[in-house]
């Protein structure tokens, strides 16, 4: 009795404290700022797009949110490429070298990458690496390496090694087995991994915040931020501007709600 | 195959760690040549930096809060959630959904929130008589942190929720029949079923939360960038602070490597209290 009044109240608090803030932002989008201070939670007077509007034309939030298309695409596509190349690599290495391959890895799980903005602030600046998207696509790539490679090699060593020597013995070579037989078992390791990176890329503020500064190399997060200055009093263009920032995440979450929740622990988990 | 990830990973994560330790033993405004200068930085940051020691306060009590109630209460949900029916799925599928947001959406979402004129939260607290509670969350020094460290909570609770329930559905049921034949209540049962075989899952919670709670620049940044008066600065931005705004970046240095230390010292320590080695573990 007690235990079920208890679990009905806790859950539904928690799922309030969810959906009130979400709500008042995704109604908000279609609201003035008067009508947002006084009635967060009321329905807009009417859906209508005006904010939206404005936001493409004065907020100019269109290519952010390209940059962020091109630096999150660009970031999970060649770190899933090298990780997986790696990770092959090391599962099918049984000397010495797999090991300190795996060590060397393995270190960069240990040091949180956040740690290194000196260095590599410095090094981008050298190479001319700063207010470009390259420069944040290589960024990611070295950060989320680490823990891609862990994640896809142990599913890769959990794997039957008898799969991979009948394609050996039939005379594939590693390029071959890598591509026609542990790629596609690896399936689902690739996609979890493929989520939380996508996710971490789409979000990440940090290291923008500390390469970009060119009007039109910015990211999401980073428009976000200056947002909050510009439109200090303006919530239902920062509403606005979240949502489309968010858009992309809510869309896919809603169809492959699994995967997201499998993916984004597999880093806690495995890491 | 491994080298096109070794040579990135050399480039940018091993030789700047290296660089990092290096800058790390000198004075550099970031534009003249460094100057080697020891301990020094170490030295002054241990023992002279006031405000070091009031942020590294700042950050044992946000790692305190957000783990303590972050996995208290992740753990209680997945207990409720842990059975695989409709009703559940989807009530763990909307604890979930702030994980996928960014730290900056949410950041900006909650100043909303915390807004002491025209915010949700003061006027819910009015509105059912609790006056007392409508401070102004984010630009009084005394209630910043506590307020920062709330919105991570309700960022990633849902994420260890599901963290959780995978953990619990490893127990096996023969277990809980074998207490309900015994006649153990539903607190007896946790007790002796529950926490115990939990415990690995525990430690993963734990571990994580507390990295996390180590890393939360954008969400600080975007609610607070640490203020006011330091009040909600972090470890981390207060390095970003220091390379960024104030041009030290050895002594920056100086502070992520004791960042490094003090995270790799944690988590070892939570191992082994925990005494689980759960590399193995999935």
């Amino acid at each position: 009795m007690i235990f079920n009044f208890s679990r009905r109240l806790l859950l539904s608090i928690f799922a309030i404290a969810v959906i009130i803030p979400t709500s008042i932002v995704v109604l908000g989008t279609f609201k003035s700022d008067f009508e947002i201070y006084s009635k967060p939670l009321a329905l807009p007077k009417s859906f209508s797009f005006n904010n939206l509007k404005a936001l493409f034309d004065t907020g100019n939030i269109s290519t952010p949110f390209k940059n962020s298309v091109i630096v999150s695409i660009g970031s999970v596509f060649f770190t899933l490429l090298f990780a997986t190349l790696a990770a092959y690599a090391i599962s099918r290495m049984f000397n010495i070298t797999g090991k300190v391959l795996f060590f060397l890895f393995s270190l960069g799980l240990a040091i949180p990458g956040q740690v290194n903005i000196v260095p590599i602030y410095t090094l981008f600046v050298k190479l001319h690496l700063t207010n470009s998207l390259i420069g944040l696509i290589l960024v990611n790539i070295a950060l989320n390496l680490p823990l891609s490679i862990f994640i896809l090699t142990a599913f890769l060593k959990d794997l039957p090694k008898e799969m991979f020597e009948v394609a050996s013995i039939d005379g594939a070579g590693h390029w071959r087995v890598y591509r026609s037989i542990a790629l596609p078992l690896a399936r689902p390791a690739v996609g979890a991994t493929a989520i939380f990176l996508f996710v971490i890329c789409w979000n990440d503020l940090l290291y923008p915040l500390m390469l970009i500064n060119e009007q039109s190399k910015k990211t999401l997060p980073l428009t976000l931020i200056d947002f909050r200055g510009e439109f200090a009093t303006s919530y239902s263009m920062l509403f606005t501007a979240i949502m489309v920032a968010s858009v992309p995440m809510v869309v896919m979450y809603l169809f492959m709600q699994k995967q997201f929740q499998s993916g984004l622990t597999a880093g806690a988990v495995k890491g | 195959m491994s080298l096109p990830a070794l040579l990135i990973y050399s480039f940018l994560y091993l030789y700047p760690s290296i660089q990092n330790l290096l800058y790390s033993f000198t004075r550099w405004d970031g534009v003249t040549k460094p100057q080697y200068i020891g301990f020094r930085n170490f030295t002054y940051m241990l023992s002279n930096d006031v405000l070091f020691r009031k942020i590294l306060g700042n950050n044992i009590k946000f790692t305190l809060f957000v783990v303590i109630f972050q996995t208290a209460f992740s753990l209680i949900f997945a207990i409720f959630l842990a059975k695989n029916s409709k009703g559940n799925i989807f009530f763990r599928t909307l604890f979930f959904f702030p994980t996928i947001l960014s730290s900056v959406s949410v950041g900006l979402m909650w100043t909303f929130l915390y807004n002491p004129n025209y915010g949700f939260l003061n006027a819910a607290f009015k509105a059912i008589g609790l006056d007392n509670l409508a401070v102004n969350w984010l630009g009084d020094s005394r209630y910043s942190l506590l307020a920062v460290a709330i919105t991570q909570v309700w960022f990633h609770t849902g994420q260890m929720v599901v963290i959780y329930v995978a953990g619990l559905q490893q127990i096996p049921q023969e277990l809980y029949e074998a207490a309900e034949v015994d006649g153990a209540t539903r607190w007896q049962q946790f007790k002796s079923v529950t926490w115990p075989m939990a415990l690995p899952t525990t430690a993963v919670v734990v571990a994580y939360t507390t990295i996390q709670s180590f890393r939360a620049f954008d969400l600080i940044y975007s609610m607070t960038q640490g203020g006011p008066l330091n009040s909600s600065d972090l470890l981390v931005t207060n390095i970003f602070n220091l390379a960024f705004v104030g041009y030290k970046f050895g002594y920056a240095a100086a502070q992520t490597i004791f960042l490094v230390i003090m995270i790799l010292l944690i988590t070892w320590l939570q191992r082994r209290t925990l005494k689980i080695d759960y590399g193995v573990k999935s």
